[in-house]
C-alpha cells in the first residue's frame, strides 16, 4: 500500500483545500494517508470550519470582480466579503465544501494529527477539534513519513 | 453496453466524481458495471487514472455533447 504524509500549516479558505483534495483522493485510491496539522493548520481540525476565511490582502493572485486599490481591501468587512464570495463561487461551481471533503477524508480512514506544540502555543482547547485526532509531536510524524511515498509540505 | 448501477456526478468538480465513484464501486459486486455520467473535462484523465491504481477497469469512457460517460468494471 503506498503511503502520503501531508504537513498542513495554512488556515485560510484557499490553502485548506490543497490537503483535504489531495488527501480524500489519495485514500479513494487506497493509499495510507497521515495529515500532520500544524500552526494554521490546525484549523483543519476544528468541529466547526465555517470561520476559515480567504484574504485578498496580500494575496495579488485571486481574482477580483473589480480591481480593488490594497487600502480599499484593508477596509473592515472585506474579508468576509471575500470569503462569503468565494464559497459562493466554489459551491456555484459544483466544488466541495471543506467539511464534505474532511468528512470523505475520515471516512476514507485518512488519520489526522495535531501538533502537540502549536495547540499548546495557541492555547486552543482540545475539545474545539474532531474527536479521533492524535496530538504528537515531530517524532510521531517522522515515522510516518519515513515510510512514506509521497510527502508534502503545504 | 449493459451496467449495473448508474452515477451522476453532472456539475461536481474534482475531486468528487472521483470519491463518488470509488464509494458507489464499494457497494458493488466483483465484475459489476458502474456508469458514471461527468461533466468535469479533467475525469476524463482521473478515471483512467484511478483505474490504473485501484485495478478496476475502464471498459469505456466517451464523450456525448459536454458529458463525458465511464464504464467501469470493479475488479
Amino acid at each position: 500500500m503506498k503511503k502520503m504524509g501531508i504537513i498542513a500549516t495554512k488556515g485560510t479558505l484557499d490553502m485548506a483545500y490543497p490537503p483535504l483534495i489531495l488527501a480524500s483522493t489519495a485514500a479513494a485510491l487506497g493509499w495510507d494517508v497521515q495529515v500532520f496539522c500544524t500552526f494554521y493548520g490546525l484549523e483543519l481540525l476544528r468541529k466547526n470550519m465555517d470561520g476559515i476565511r480567504v484574504s485578498p490582502l496580500a494575496n495579488p493572485a485571486m481574482p477580483m470582480p473589480v480591481p480593488m486599490p490594497v487600502f480599499v481591501q484593508a477596509l473592515p468587512g472585506m474579508e468576509a466579503m471575500a470569503s462569503m464570495m468565494m464559497k459562493q463561487k466554489i459551491k456555484s461551481k459544483g466544488v466541495a465544501s471543506l467539511s464534505e471533503l474532511r468528512e470523505m477524508c475520515i471516512e476514507a480512514d485518512v488519520k489526522f494529527v495535531a501538533c502537540q506544540m502549536t495547540v499548546d502555543l495557541f492555547e486552543f482547547d482540545k475539545n474545539e477539534f474532531i474527536g479521533g485526532v492524535d496530538f504528537v509531536g515531530a517524532a510521531s510524524f517522522m515515522e510516518f513519513a519515513g515510510e512514506a511515498d509521497v510527502c508534502l509540505f503545504i | 453496453m449493459s451496467f449495473d448501477k448508474e452515477l451522476d456526478t453532472r456539475g461536481m468538480n474534482c475531486p468528487l466524481p472521483i470519491l463518488k465513484t470509488k464509494k458507489a464501486l464499494a457497494d458493488m459486486a466483483s465484475g459489476q458495471v458502474l456508469k458514471v455520467v461527468s461533466t468535469d473535462a479533467g475525469s476524463v484523465k482521473d478515471m483512467a487514472a484511478f483505474a490504473n491504481q485501484t485495478g478496476n477497469t475502464l471498459v469505456s469512457s466517451s464523450e456525448e455533447k459536454g458529458e463525458y460517460v465511464f464504464m467501469m468494471k470493479k475488479k
